[in-house]
């Protein structure tokens, strides 16, 4: 074959290689959310009260003790579930219970939850029970909150003044 | 006649298509791996260059970077754009060398290893790239990092929220620090050694691309980064949820998943899928042949057929047998593909010796021993009717040459056209052959890697061993094709029949005129 019209072939052949390279490093748009939405990200990090209670130890008991190991109290070690609610205008958009971790379940918990909700006014609900001796949310928050399009509302628990915080 | 399914039918086309454009030397479908090689080239050169200017820092990281793009778009921006058509293009090239190996059948049997240590080097490149998006830290960075964390927190050995570190007042430059590190060292060493382990098996590997196809594909990137340079989405916003985005699908593809999946869910995913993928070698397995065997009384340990192993599954040790020779060639079963090159590369697989008794050479194929070779070429040439009588060598892989055989073309077929001996075309025209008609798999595309190059060295460049210089070479022909190629292999064949016709034609003139002149 005549190198220029091979030359030409190899041409069109890298134009059309290059042409995909470029079409699917950019396209097509992925679009996570319209103008309509924005989004709310649930990110707690919270340790469970104890999930039960400690027991006191008879003197029987404490006398098998070394003197230097004789205390009164024994608390288990396992910590209580989060259950945790997010509701928006009366409708759950988040409904989670999670287990905290660790071998002998005594470790804080970490959620990290993001849903998309429509933008605009909205009544912002959240309920928590971090106590599973406890009926019902141990922690309650009621917010009217107003959110602009591709807006990002995180909900965060701030354990040192034990309430929710929306940024 | 061979059945071929329409997947390999398709790609033996695509081939065949870059065969007429770019000749079977450049075909970039045979070399996908070293492309590959020379895209990460470009990609190591455009990184070194993009770092010198990088600020890892994360009010400075997305401002370096536009530095780069837009005030220094005449090198620093075509830098950006190179290290990014470059790192696409590599994984284009990557899934083609993939779709190749499983269109043409050659990810089972032998070829396991590559296969199976080839699926998570693909998946070292991607997590390659998927750090170096989270670097500009752009909309994009921040939703590859925020989904990437959420990936790893749904793994039971990640202690804590990874993504919670992308919220407002988490985030700090050690960060960056560890990122840059992560992009620079610690995913590029791996993916190093992945390649060492993908290509361990294989002997003479190539990692460089053909100068012309490299330098083709290079200013054909180079066009590219000027035609569309790359650009940053808007500088990360820990306030806003990045809405509409310009993923790179190449490596981005799996977090749109997470809109319809959970984290845990995706890992099951991906996992499956890679898991699949690695055991497809077994879904069926394919038997390999009987391994060569080693007949120490025939072999001088010349190491030859050690040096021609595809495979690297030949190795040359101190002799055990008591013999004069030094050394002796000891074959690993395990890591043999069966193809028989050994056999051709062996000095000792010569037909002309003694033919009153079973020949042996220093290496042979169980299954298609030399002696068979030599008895069935006799058998074949004897049989041989017509005036033009042609014997055609062929290869168990391409062409079924079988379809070529009437009264006065006889045929045998290889394991592999590595396998014939010189000697063997010697000895076929000195037994009644007027010509001899070589095929196999296409220039460039052995199946074996190395049996068509190994064969063409032997018969023109010196290659032990070597067809002797006093060989008719006009009454030999060279024409390989794919099993689909059956047309143009017959027209060949013809024109070859015609030409050996003529020759014969020829030499019976003018042998007439010297009687006469006597």
């Amino acid at each position: 074959m005549p190198n220029a019209k091979r030359l030409l072939l190899q041409i069109l052949n890298y134009t059309v290689f290059m042409a995909l390279v470029w079409y699917f490093s950019f396209s097509p748009p992925y679009v996570r959310l319209t103008p309509e939405e924005s989004m709310i990200t649930l990110a707690l990090s919270h340790a469970g009260k104890p999930a039960h209670e400690c027991r006191r130890k008879s003197q029987e008991e404490l006398a098998k003790l070394p003197p230097n190991m004789r205390v009164l109290e024994e608390c288990p070690r396992e910590r209580s579930p989060i259950k945790i609610e997010v509701l928006m205008n009366d409708k759950y958009v988040i409904d989670e219970t999670v287990d905290p971790p660790g071998l002998y379940k005594d470790q804080g918990v970490d959620i990290y939850h993001s849903v998309k909700v429509p933008k605009g006014e909205h009544m912002l609900e959240i309920r928590m029970n971090d106590n599973v001796r406890v009926e019902g949310p141990t922690h309650h928050y009621r917010q009217a909150v107003s959110l602009g399009s591709a807006q990002l509302l995180v909900i965060q628990f701030n354990n040192a003044q034990n309430q929710f915080v929306l940024k | 006649m061979k059945s071929v399914n329409p997947i390999k039918r398709g790609y033996l086309a695509l081939e065949e298509w870059f065969n007429i454009s770019f000749g079977p030397e450049w075909n970039p479908l045979y070399h996908l791996g070293t492309l590959t090689f020379f895209f990460f080239w470009v990609v190591l050169v455009s990184g070194i260059y993009l770092f010198i200017f990088f600020d890892t820092s994360l009010s400075g990281a997305y401002n370096s970077v536009e530095y780069l793009t837009h005030d220094q778009w005449y090198f620093g921006g075509v830098m950006r754009s190179l290290h990014r058509y470059a790192s696409d293009a590599a994984v284009a090239t990557i899934i083609l060398h993939m779709f190749r190996e499983f269109a043409l059948d050659r990810y089972r049997g032998f070829r396991w290893f590559s296969w199976l240590t080839g699926v998570p080097t693909l998946w070292f490149v991607i997590t390659l790239g998927i750090t170096g998006y989270w670097l500009v830290w752009d909309e994009l960075g921040l939703y590859v990092a925020v989904l990437s964390s959420q990936l790893m927190d749904a793994l039971p050995i990640v202690q804590g929220s990874m993504a919670s570190n992308f919220l407002e007042g988490h985030l700090t430059d050690r960060f960056f620090t560890l990122m840059g590190f992560l992009h620079l060292l610690g995913q590029p060493v791996l993916l190093i050694f992945a390649l060492w382990i993908h290509v361990k098996r294989l002997s003479h590997v190539e990692v460089s691309a053909p100068r012309g196809l490299a330098i083709g594909s290079f200013l054909a990137l180079l066009a590219l980064s000027f035609i569309w340079p790359a650009v940053s989405h808007a500088p990360a916003d820990l306030h806003k949820v990045p809405a509409v985005l310009n993923l790179d699908w190449f490596y981005l593809n799996i977090y749109p998943v997470l809109d319809y999946l959970t984290a845990g869910e995706t890992w099951v995913l991906t996992i499956g899928i890679t898991t699949l993928l690695m055991i497809m070698p077994w879904l069926p397995p394919k038997k390999t042949g009987a391994a060569a065997v080693v007949h120490l009384d025939e072999c001088n340990g010349c190491g030859q057929c050690a040096v021609d192993c595809p495979f690297d599954a030949i190795s040359v040790r101190t002799r055990t047998d008591g013999a004069r020779w030094e050394y002796e060639v000891v074959v690993e079963d395990k890591l043999c593909a069966a193809c028989g090159i050994c056999v051709g590369s062996c000095h000792s697989s010569n037909p002309f010796r003694s033919s009153t008794k079973v020949l042996e050479t220093g290496i042979d194929m169980p299954q298609f021993p030399i002696d068979d070779v030599r008895t069935r070429t006799r058998t074949a040439l004897d049989a041989l009717q017509g005036n033009t009588k042609i014997i055609v060598f062929g290869c168990d892989h391409a062409f079924d040459v079988a379809e070529l055989q009437d009264p006065n073309v006889a045929v045998l077929s290889f394991l592999c056209t590595g396998m014939l001996p010189p000697t063997l075309v010697e000895y076929a025209l000195k037994n009644g052959a007027d010509g001899v008609f070589i095929t196999g798999c296409r220039n460039g595309d052995c199946y074996y890697r190395y049996g068509n190059i190994w064969m063409d060295k032997r018969f023109n460049e010196g290659r032990k061993p070597v067809l002797r210089e006093r060989v008719d070479r006009s009454r030999i022909a060279v024409f390989r094709g794919a099993v689909t190629d059956g047309k143009e292999i017959r027209d060949q064949l013809e024109i070859f029949t015609n030409q050996i016709a003529r020759l014969k034609e020829d030499a019976t003139i003018s042998s007439s005129r010297e009687i006469e002149n006597a």
